[in-house]
């Protein structure tokens, strides 16, 4: 079916250490006492939690809903009791805490009720919004919804790509899946292929896992399809990379700023296909994994473990050796340092790597570069390392960005290969985050400098609009006085207004008659001594009055 | 003699046209100086410079009316901005306009608020929500941090709070060099 496989640049080959924990099939991993599932599942949003604490939730059921376009449903991993939701430690480089739904198992393991989703007969919009319900993302280890990447983009998608490389060392869940549930991989690589009308399927293998090949093989040819084709890969590190396994399989190399769906291409870890294949088959959604646990354990091995299971009460089932001294979420290339042992499985945790002194010696001391350009040979993104270097480390994060800074994929072959011993990737990583850091601030800054002006405006048009009213007020008044003026030197009324005006003349007549027919009651009946009194007294006010005349006008 | 001149005049009026052409279609609105200055001051306005906001500050700069180191929220890495864009020295933040300090956002505390609209006037860039005799709040997405609105406040209800980080603002740090002991 593919005629020619092609090349990455670069990439290298470090001691695939696959064999210690392919020997055991996938065992079931037993439930802790105490599951904590981070809201923030998918890898740039949280959902919207929708449970209580005290609330009883059976497994499967949804406790936190999907809100914005990269966002994905959460579900109880098993049914039990909601104790707290409160922010916990997640498995993040930084080590900070995150809110999480707290869940006491009851050990039942009721499911809520599963429906088959009807594929046929639904739409492919449809079908992703289900998908986004049943919190199905990427597996591989980045967490990106997959709803999203089974959008028909702008060109649609003609080949779907089944990421079965596994190319860092240590790490062998897809390995051991694909041996076992092959046929269920593939059954829900076909829904995929449904839902974004691709034509054909591949899947990309690397050659250092033969049993797996020859499995998903023989589902193929069980399934009598002849668009899926099982692809052994050449094993070389970053094969499983995306952009560089569409290379090897189609040829087309992405360019920057560019997605697969530009080129009808998309590539879907086996671990999501197979969770695709549970959630539309069986109506389960995503509230387990495969997790391998390897490197310093006494009995390594692959294990379905329930989402928000604490990497504490996992390790027990593979035994850490007494040297352990350290552990590692992923594999030892791309992997973090886990900073503590409460933090759960969450959907992207594909590996706990166990480190010791021996088996992980912790790195030597970093020494000049000597420009040696190895770091550039062994570049799988074709960047050139050493310069993105130079300018990360002296904060020249312009010139960084013009070298691409952007396009590294963080693999870590350059820092691999170093003869120095440089951490690259630390450098770059440093350089991405504090450039994503000033393009927020300066986004926050360019608000703030619009809201001032925006203020200054509304400030002026407020003094204008109270201004304004101000002279719309005066105007008003003049106004008035004129009408006064105009009414006082009006000329002759007519003969109807005169006969108005006599009407209110002779009533006012009237009144003034009244009022003088009315006297008042204490002084009506005097005799002479009191009238003869009152007009002593109003001789004397008039005198006191006299006299006070020449004092007021001093006063004044 | 008579055709060098007409070839020069001609000359003279076409390159003339162009320039006067190229004076109105490509005319420049504004001072981009002005503009590249305020892109790097930080838009907390503040007025810790000593002037009304970022942009009168940035007007100022270019005039050679104000000092490229009187702005304490863009702290060394703004002035050094500032010098490397103007071609001036650099020189350490002025102590009397204030010290650097981390980014921090203003909060009210709302039992003890009495709805004066004081802070609501006082802050630059509208980011207090509230009605007279009415609780206020503080936007803190659109909070710049420029402790304007704590001294208006005639209960002293406003405190400055620093900003936490959490899993969507952490950033990873520069890498630690090792050092080694040789002798």
């Amino acid at each position: 079916m593919i005629a020619q496989l092609f090349r990455f640049k670069g990439g290298i080959k470090p001691n695939s250490h696959k064999d210690e924990s392919t020997t055991q099939p996938i065992k079931l991993a037993p439930l802790p006492p105490r599951l904590v599932v981070p809201l923030r599942q998918s890898a740039r949003a949280m959902a919207r939690c929708i449970v209580e604490p005290g609330q009883d939730v059976l497994k499967g059921q949804v406790i936190a809903v999907a809100e914005g376009p990269l966002c994905t449903a959460v579900h109880a991993p098993t049914s039990g009791t909601v104790r707290a939701i409160e922010p916990q430690p997640i498995p993040h480089p930084s080590g900070l805490p995150a809110p999480s739904v707290v869940i006491e198992p009851d050990g039942e393991e009721r499911w809520v009720e599963r429906f088959p989703f009807d594929i046929a007969t639904a739409t492919p919009q449809q079908a992703r919004d289900y998908l986004r319900d049943c919190g199905i993302v990427g597996l591989g280890g980045a967490g990106f919804p997959s709803h999203v990447k089974l959008g028909p983009g702008e060109k649609g998608i003609q080949t779907l790509i089944l990421n079965g490389a596994e190319c860092e060392p240590w790490i062998t869940c897809d390995d051991r899946l694909m041996r076992e549930r092959a046929a269920q991989i593939l059954a829900g690589a076909a829904m995929m292929r449904h839902i974004t009308g691709a034509r054909r399927i591949l899947v990309g293998i690397e050659d250092n896992k033969p049993q797996a090949i020859e499995a998903m093989r023989q589902a193929a040819r069980e399934l009598g399809e002849k668009e899926i084709g099982v692809v052994a890969v050449p094993t070389r590190y970053p094969a499983g990379g995306e952009k560089q396994l569409i290379r090897v399989l189609t040829g087309i190399e992405i360019p920057y700023g560019k997605l697969g769906t530009h080129f009808g291409v998309q590539c879907f870890n086996v671990g999501s296909a197979h969770a695709v294949y549970r959630a539309i088959a069986h109506g389960e959604p995503l509230v387990s994994r495969i997790v391998t646990l390897s490197g310093n354990f006494e009995r390594p091995g692959n294990f379905e473990v329930a989402i928000g299971t604490p990497i504490r009460d996992l390790l027990p089932l593979a035994v850490p050796r007494a040297d352990t001294n350290r552990y590692i979420m992923g594999g030892p290339m791309m992997g973090v340092g886990l900073q503590s042992l409460d933090v759960p499985v969450i959907k992207a945790t594909n590996c706990v790597l166990a480190g010791s002194p021996t088996l992980f010696p912790a790195p030597p001391p970093e020494m000049p570069c000597i420009r040696c350009g190895e770091c550039a040979k062994a570049c799988p993104a074709e960047l050139q390392p050493f310069e993105l270097y130079w300018y990360s480390r002296a904060k020249i994060f312009g010139k960084a960005q013009e070298y691409s800074l952007f396009d590294c994929i963080e693999c870590g072959c350059c820092s691999y290969v170093c003869p120095s011993r440089i951490p690259l990737v630390d450098y770059f990583r440093f350089a991405k985050a504090e450039i994503w850091a000033r393009e927020k601030e300066k986004a926050a800054a360019d608000t703030a400098r619009e809201r001032y002006e925006f203020r200054l405006a509304r400030e002026e048009r407020e003094k204008q609009e109270k201004a304004a009213k101000l002279a719309a007020k005066t105007a008003a008044g003049r106004e008035k006085a004129a009408a006064a003026l105009a009414e006082a030197q009006k000329p002759a009324r007519t003969p109807e207004e005169e006969a108005k005006h006599a009407l209110i003349a002779a009533a006012l007549e009237r009144a003034k008659a009244q009022k003088e027919q009315a006297h008042p009651e204490n002084v009506s009946d005097l005799t002479p001594e009191q009238q003869a009194e009152i007009t002593a007294i109003e001789a004397r006010r008039a005198e006191i009055r006299e006299q006070a005349k020449p004092h007021l006008r001093q006063d004044d | 003699m008579i055709e060098a001149l007409l070839v020069m005049a001609l000359g003279a009026v076409i390159l003339g046209a162009a320039l006067g052409y190229a004076a109105v279609r490509f005319r420049v609105e504004g001072d981009p100086l002005v503009e590249k200055i305020d892109a790097i001051l930080p838009q907390t306005q503040c007025g810790q410079c000593g002037f009304p906001g970022c942009k009168p500050y940035a007007q100022a700069i270019a005039k050679g009316e104000a000092e490229i180191n009187q702005c304490p929220p863009g702290g060394d890495e703004g002035i050094h901005k500032l010098a490397d864009l103007l071609g001036r020295e650099y020189k350490p933040l002025s102590a009397e306009h204030g010290i650097e300090k981390p980014k921090s956002v203003a909060v009210i505390d709302e039992a003890a608020c009495i709805g004066c609209t004081l802070c609501i006037q006082a802050c630059p860039v509208d980011a207090i929500v509230g009605a007279a005799k009415q609780m206020h709040t503080v936007i803190a997405t659109q909070c710049t941090g420029c402790e304007l609105c704590i001294a208006p406040c005639p209960v002293d209800c406003i405190r400055m709070e620093g900003i936490a980080e959490t899993v969507d603002s952490w950033k990873w740090k520069y890498p630690v060099v090792a050092l080694r002991r040789v002798a």
